[in-house]
């Protein structure tokens, strides 16, 4: 039925929509097709761009770059496992149950959520360093202990610091489909006769299973690309990890080759995962969510409430209690690692932070520039992609919701190679300005836009489109006035998702910054690098409070309604 | 180096082979530009650009002092200082240069190797401020005018006072080897820092790879610029400090933190830090003005005061209070010898120390 109209009227007046689309899909095609494309001709050449096989073998021979294969599979596992471990528990408390102060554990998942990784790895180092970190200090205080309670420079500690900023990944994602569950399920299987084992055993854990085993894999490829965390722990650790490692080869002289090739099994591997997500969730046709169900009944807790509360706190005291505690301190503190007190507390740091450090102005500037850009570029474009794959406007959809997807399988750090291949020569020569790092950024944040923004159209049914075209209206006006409206409250969660995006990403940008075009995220990095921990803890709040700051103005912009800011939470 | 000690008069006088004196001493010397000073024109001209990229590996608040000190001196003129360590500035340069990125205006750099690659490419330009003419030893600037050293500066071995006694600190790199120290030292990295870059040449010179191969199996914490370690020291996070800025050490001292330089017997690896504007400066006037300004009497002494450096202009006196770098016996340095040795070092050291 949709087919028939769409046809009758292109036929009768002239529609902008395909050339539109297409310029959409070239652009997609630069967008992600070039860089990769360099980025093999490097991996699959020599200097003199003859073709061999060479730099495959230099590094499968070399156990200087086996060994951080293997140390990044170990971290990606582990942080998986541990990630569900945590995440379904309280996904399940917040969603199912009369737990109180619900919604204040999900507004603590976000800021855990909206945390740069690196700035946790910062302030990780301030609390558990072995002997100057304020726990082991503590520890030390309270036992008269020698050895340290906690390293934090150890492959556990990554771990550990890692999966603090990766479970609200799956957090989300068990949440949601938890939310979206249609009670009468669990219902029917309680009518039925069903104990509440039985139910959580042949209902509720099969039906969210989908999302969580897609989550696991989420936190996986996020573990396995993540670049600042095992930049600032492994090296005095003294282990590297594979994106510390293709980024050490960026070392002068500059073996862009074998980092090209030591980009690729990363691609691979992420390729493989996503393939074996599509498998799993593939063959259980689980569709139950979008219609109209009751709300799932919560479960009565009992006395058990507050203790699954106090669960939950404990659980948020490492990415965000204690980290946003110990920033804090250090950003008062006239060493970074001693217990502020009214009479040794300063405002040096803060001070050296906005009136003497140079860069400052400069990476703000810089930062929110490109965080509103990417958002709103990214916004629209993604809106667009989805509009086009849930409508199937044009017979090529697939391409074009393949091509905003595909960017998922390219590891931030790879994503920085290629572009740095592709754009700092001719005829691109965008090395050197914010558009760079724009491209990058956009990339990076299209595929989960794209999926957020698919998922809700998916929720508005065609036939209000359907409605405007046959009053005459073109696709283009449909989609301004009627659809737009709708989606308003998906499209501000996708552009709030976005900035938080470009605020935390660090691997691509680390590649691809030159003094002009430095973002925050490096100048923390930077100021790790000199041990100016002080400083990045000034930063590091500074940025925190920009992002909640842009979250909660964005959400209150009255042409798009208040209240989106709830479905930033769930989405 | 066999064992004596240098005096000032030496290092002025150029036994410690630098760059400059020994390894461009040809007859090309004549081509030095005209030593220049600070004219009212010159001032007039760099506050028209208003702006001043400087790419520097020094310890950040020691880096942007010194920039407060230069906007403070020609209001309207506003400094960016781009920190980082040396090696990693190096790396960048390259890669803007090889994308037509010109942002850099002028550069210190903690390794003076690099000035051999960048004269090499001729990418700097010939500039000879009037108190490098009058007061620098040959030794310590380009015999062409493409640079001049702007401080020089040890790397040493310190320790924290709260966690280890005067009398069981190490008193060599020798006695670094110690199972005692194993898990409690702290150093900086070659590969990041320009510092560690020329120490770990002259350590390696003296002490041979067998030290280094012993040294990285005492579970040593990796960090990366040399202006690192002192700050974690400091914070007790370990207790000894195996390479890193000394300057650091005796800010930090003077500030009141429990730390304590040492000055191995075997003799203390020196650096100096050229400093060279680039040829493509997008704002050339304004980096010749702050390259002479840096060389001035005034600003060199105001610089050593408060960053605890080593100054090679003949009029300037150490703080009182401090020690003399005449008193220190020290390795020598050899730039040449590093550039050399640069992806060796790197190579080697990442396969001792597997970072």
């Amino acid at each position: 039925m949709t087919t028939i109209t769409t046809t009758d009227t292109s036929k009768s007046r002239i529609d902008l929509t395909r050339p539109v689309l297409w310029l959409f899909a070239a652009f997609m095609i630069v967008l992600i097709v070039l860089p990769m494309s360099w980025l093999m001709l490097y991996a699959f050449t020599d200097k003199a761009r003859h073709p061999t096989l060479q730099n495959f073998v230099t590094l499968f021979t070399d156990p200087a770059f086996l060994d951080p294969l293997l140390t990044t599979a170990i971290i990606a596992t582990t942080s998986a496992v541990f990630c569900c471990l945590v995440a379904a528990p309280i996904g399940w408390l917040v969603s199912r149950t009369d737990m109180p102060g619900r919604q204040t554990i999900r507004a603590l998942v976000t800021a855990s959520f909206v945390t740069p990784p690196f700035l946790g790895a910062v302030a990780w180092e301030l609390l558990a360093a072995p002997n100057s970190g304020l726990l082991n200090q503590l520890y030390r205080y309270l036992t008269g202990a020698e050895d340290p309670l906690f390293n934090i420079y150890s492959l556990t500690g990554l771990i550990f610091v890692i999966s603090c900023y990766t479970f609200p990944f799956v957090f989300v994602l068990v949440a949601n489909a938890l939310d979206n569950m249609p009670g009468e399920l669990e219902d029917a299987s309680a009518i039925l006769g069903g104990k509440a084992w039985t139910t959580a055993r042949r209902v509720t854990i099969p039906l969210a299973l989908p999302a969580l085993i897609a989550g696991a894999l989420i936190a996986f490829l996020q573990a396995m690309t993540l670049f600042g965390s095992p930049a600032i722990l492994a090296l005095p650790a003294g282990f590297h990890t594979m994106t510390t490692k293709i980024w050490s080869l960026f070392q002068y002289p500059p073996k862009l080759e074998l980092a090209a090739a030591a980009a690729v099994p990363l691609l691979l591997l992420t390729i493989l995962l996503l393939q074996g997500q599509k498998f799993l969730l593939g063959r259980r046709g689980f569709s139950v969510v979008g219609g109209k169900y009751g709300a799932p009944r919560p479960i009565e807790m009992k006395g058990w409430r507050w203790a699954a509360l106090a669960f939950c706190l404990i659980v948020l005291l490492n990415p965000v209690f204690l980290p946003y505690f110990a920033l804090l301190n250090a950003a008062f503190s006239p060493n970074a690692t001693t217990l502020v007190t009214p009479s040794t507390a300063t405002l040096h740091n803060i001070v050296f932070v906005f009136t003497e450090l140079s860069s400052t102005q400069l990476a703000l500037k810089n930062t929110v520039i490109l965080g509103a850009s990417t958002a709103t570029i990214g916004t629209i474009l993604a809106l667009v992609v989805a509009y086009v794959t849930t409508r199937r406007v044009i017979a090529s959809h697939r391409v074009l919701g393949f091509l905003a997807t595909a960017p998922v399988a390219v590891p931030g750090i790879v994503l920085g190679v290629g572009l740095f291949l592709s754009y700092t020569r001719p005829p691109f020569v965008l090395y050197g300005t914010l558009w760079i790092l724009l491209v990058a950024f956009l990339t990076i944040n299209l595929p989960s836009a794209y999926q957020q923004l698919q998922a809700a159209f998916a929720t508005i049914h065609p036939e209000l489109e359907d409605a405007s075209r046959i009053l005459g209206a073109t696709r283009l006006q449909t989609l301004r006035q009627i659809t737009a409206p709708l989606l308003r409250t998906g499209v501000i969660a996708t552009w709030c998702f976005i900035f938080i995006g470009v605020m935390r990403e660090l691997s691509a940008a680390i590649v691809l910054f030159t003094s002009q075009t430095k973002v925050l995220s490096v100048l923390i990095y930077d100021l790790n690098e000199s041990g100016d921990l002080a400083a990045i803890s000034v930063l590091g709040i500074a940025m925190l409070v920009i992002t909640f700051a842009v979250v909660l103005a964005v959400n209150r912009i009255p042409v798009f309604g208040g209240g989106a800011a709830a479905r930033l939470r769930n989405s | 180096m066999e064992g004596r000690k240098l005096s000032r008069r030496d290092i002025l006088q150029g036994s410690v082979a630098l760059a400059a004196g020994t390894m461009f001493a040809s007859p090309v010397r004549a081509q030095a530009p005209e030593p220049v000073a600070i004219t009212p024109d010159l001032v007039e001209a760099a506050k028209k650009e208003g702006k001043l990229i400087f790419y520097s590996s020094m310890d950040l608040p020691v880096g942007e002092k010194l920039g407060k000190a230069f906007e403070a001196a020609y209001p309207g003129i506003t400094i960016q200082i781009e920190r980082s360590g040396s090696e990693r500035l190096f790396q960048r340069i390259d890669q803007e240069f090889a994308s037509n990125i010109r942002a850099a205006d002028i550069v210190n750099s903690s390794d003076a190797s690099h000035f051999i690659v960048w004269k090499k490419n001729g990418w700097l330009m010939p500039f000879v401020p009037e108190d490098v003419a009058k007061h620098f030893p040959e030794s310590y600037r380009d015999p062409d005018g493409m640079f001049a050293t702007s401080r020089v500066w040890l790397s040493s071995i310190a320790y924290n006072t709260n966690l280890v006694k005067p009398e069981d600190a190490p008193k060599s790199f020798a006695d670094l080897l110690d199972p005692k120290w194993a898990g409690k030292m702290v150093k900086g990295h070659p590969a990041y820092s320009g510092t560690i870059m020329t120490a770990t040449f002259q350590m390696v010179r003296e002490l041979g790879w067998e030290y280094m191969e012993k040294l990285s199996k005492q579970r040593v914490m990796q960090v990366q610029s040399s202006t690192d370690p002192p700050k974690k020291l400091s914070l007790g996070e370990r207790a000894v400090m195996a390479d890193g800025n000394e300057y650091g050490i005796v800010l930090l001292k003077e500030a009141g933190q429990p730390v304590e330089p040492v000055y191995p017997v075997e003799g203390t690896p020196t650096i100096s830090g050229p400093t060279g504007i680039f040829k493509t400066a997008q704002h050339p006037n304004a980096a010749k003005l702050f390259q002479a300004w840096l060389h001035t009497r005034q600003t060199q002494q105001f610089f050593i005061d408060f960053t605890a450096q080593y100054s090679v202009h003949a009029q300037v006196q150490s703080k009182p209070g401090r020690r003399k770098i005449s008193d220190i016996k020290l390795m020598k340095e050899d730039a040449e010898g590093v550039e050399k040795m640069t992806e060796e070092i790197k190579t080697r050291y990442a396969r001792l120390f597997r970072v």
